[in-house]
């Protein structure tokens, strides 16, 4: 099979420019309203009888990332992940994966898209009742015409990969949520995709099994150097899997950024009241909390243990309680970025501290 | 003297069908004798073996094919209608019904289809059918007898449209009822349309598809035994015979054999397909 790398090797597995989903007859209307006298949801519901599910949404997702959108129901994150693989057309804009556009690609190519570059994990699973776990597994293999033996040895190894090869012959119905889940992550890899959609995978699991998969799901796409796009509605959950993470607030990006980013600078109130909550022990980093030198005791400084700007908070806290002077220097390339002392941890963690020191 | 009816349909509908008696003769003879043929043929095929034999063979199958317990309660239904002497009879109502069922599926499958993924021809569809299933059976043998005049064809006829809702209206549920995210599978996955349908949307709608052939099977039947009335043969001939010379004995014979042949056929449906 050739693959049309035609656009620049370098460039990002997913690219959304500026779409737009609106629902509805009058969708091209509204959106010319929207943009033009800035409408809310509400009234372009009332005068164009559309809903907008997704509003002029740019993002990238580059190879290897774990892109996480994260946003309460409604605020458009289901729409907007049936964008990147067309199950939903956008009204408006350009979807490009892999440096294609997909808004005008022929059915075929489209149907070989989805085949084997990107592979979708469902929020109810969406498992076969009447096919076994492994035919379910093998679902991908067998619509791309992949010989039966071959496509069972795949299907197996996908699914030994995620725990489940005692589990072959079983039915669904037989399975556990958490199983089940698993099986559908074990159906998206052995595609072998290189991007993996993720709609609320793991909404409907208790919350210790929950963590336990989203663990797995981090280590096992980081292992497979796979890239992933993950809806969810839990910021925990956001910062625990993504690299990045996108908040979404009715059909738009309210702000996109790391964790700490994001937790640190909320771009907006919206923002703020979510990551109020958020513990930002293993989150903060010693950056983002370490104190000019300038305000410490210069000579003191050399005596001090030190450590890396990637520190974080619970890592600071033992070594600020071991250090006599209790305070630890943040090094970096060699030259002493910053001090973190039992103050300043308490401002971190508390949050609306003074903002981080710059480098001097 | 009977009140004069205000709302008469018939009063339009009655010169239609002469009309059509007139004119498209031709048509509904061609019709007529093409049914027919169909029908003497499955009803042939079932008669080529003498029951004593074609009974045990078709035991052994099921023995074979659904196990015992199956094998025995085809050998028991089997034996209710050639004991009660109306072998040939019986043979003739499960030709009937087999074809009435076939014709009755072919219309309602794809239209029940159809009707899951458009509401606009579903909402069409819901009155015709309410209409197909509440007017009672003997209305509409008037005219189907007017037009194919007494014999098997109306009663086919009749049977079909008898049979025909209960597969549609199933089939158009069994189908919005396969989950989104199912149907969102196929898709992602990269499958066709045909591919989604047959491997992903069927699969998981079996089960309300086989309530629905089990209710037109039986269904079918009941309406194949009505229509013994207008000619039909079978079973349901006898019962008619039964009802009109008071003699018990023949009613309760034949009675027992539609019974048997209606578990026959309903656990044999559920079974087999499911």
């Amino acid at each position: 099979m050739t693959r049309t790398d035609t656009a620049a090797a370098d460039a990002p597995l997913i690219e959304c420019r500026s779409v737009w989903k609106v629902f509805g007859d009058r969708s091209r209307d509204a959106i010319a309203a929207i943009k033009s006298k800035g409408l809310g949801k509400r009234e372009v519901l009332s005068e164009f009888g559309c809903v907008v599910g997704v509003h002029d949404a740019s993002f990238t997702v580059d190879k290897g990332e774990i892109f996480c959108i994260m946003g309460l129901s409604g605020s458009g994150k289901s729409t907007l992940i049936r964008l990147l693989n067309r199950l939903i057309d956008p009204s408006l804009g350009e979807v490009l994966v892999k440096g294609r556009m997909i808004n005008d690609m022929p059915a075929p190519e489209l149907r070989e898209l989805r085949a084997h570059t990107i592979g979708m994990v469902f929020q109810n699973v969406a498992l076969i009742p009447t096919r076994t776990v492994l035919e379910n597994a093998a679902f991908g293999l067998e619509v791309q015409g992949i010989a039966p033996a071959e496509r069972r040895r795949i299907a197996t190894d996908a699914l030994t990969r995620v725990g489940l090869a005692d589990w072959l012959h079983r039915y669904p119905r037989e399975l556990s949520g958490g199983m089940q889940q698993r099986v559908g992550l074990a159906r998206a890899i052995a595609a072998d995709p290189e991007i993996i959609l993720m709609d609320e995978p793991f909404s409907a699991l208790d919350p210790l099994i929950r963590r336990q998969l989203q663990d797995e799901f981090r280590q096992l796409t980081k292992q497979l150097g796979k890239s992933a796009v993950f809806i969810t509605h839990d910021l925990d959950e956001a910062i625990r899997i993504g690299d990045r993470i996108a908040i979404m607030k009715d059909g738009a990006m309210v702000q996109t950024g790391t964790a700490e980013e994001i937790v640190m600078n909320p771009a907006d109130q919206y923002v703020a009241d979510f990551v109020a909550g958020i513990s930002r022990i293993h989150l903060v980093k010693a950056g983002s909390v370490m104190m000019p030198i300038g305000d410490f005791n210069v000579a003191a400084v050399g005596a001090l243990p030190t450590t890396g700007l990637d520190a974080d908070i619970d890592a600071l806290i033992h070594m600020v309680l071991a250090s006599p002077q209790q305070a630890v220097a943040v090094v970096e390339g060699g030259n002493v970025r910053g001090i973190v002392t039992a103050r300043t941890l308490l401002e971190g963690l508390k949050g609306d501290h003074a903002p981080p020191a710059k480098v001097a | 003297m009977k009140e004069k009816a205000l709302l008469s349909p018939g009063e339009f509908v009655a010169p239609v069908i002469s009309w059509l008696n007139t004119n498209a003769h031709g048509l509904f003879k061609a019709i007529s004798t093409g049914v027919e043929a169909v029908l003497g043929l499955t009803e042939a095929a079932l008669l080529a073996v003498p029951g004593p034999i074609l009974a045990p063979v078709i035991v052994l199958l099921i023995l074979w094919r659904q196990g015992v317990s199956m094998a025995l309660l085809a050998a028991g239904c089997m034996a209710v209608a050639g004991l009660s002497g109306l072998w040939v009879e019986t043979m003739q109502t499960v030709a009937l019904v087999t074809i009435s069922v076939l014709v009755a599926v072919v219309i309602a499958f794809p239209l029940g289809f159809l009707a899951a993924k458009r509401s606009g021809l579903e909402s069409a569809l819901r009155p015709i059918l309410d209409l197909m299933q509440t007017v009672p059976p003997w209305v509409y043998l008037i005219p189907a007898v007017m037009i194919f005049s007494l014999g098997k064809v109306p009663a086919l006829l009749a049977t079909v449209i008898y049979g025909v809702p209960p597969m549609l209206r199933l089939t158009t549920l069994a189908f919005k009822q396969v989950p989104k995210e199912l149907r969102e599978l196929g898709a992602a996955s990269g499958a066709t349309g045909w591919q989604t349908l047959t491997r992903i949307e069927i699969p998981s709608a079996r089960k309300t598809l086989l309530i629905g052939l089990n209710q037109c099977i039986l269904l079918s039947l009941a309406m194949v035994v009505l229509a013994g009335l207008v000619g039909a043969g079978g079973l349901g001939a006898e019962v008619t015979r039964g009802l009109t010379r008071m003699e018990m004995g023949l009613g309760l014979r034949s009675g027992l054999s539609i019974v048997a042949v209606a578990i026959f056929m309903d656990r044999l449906s559920r079974r087999a397909l499911g």
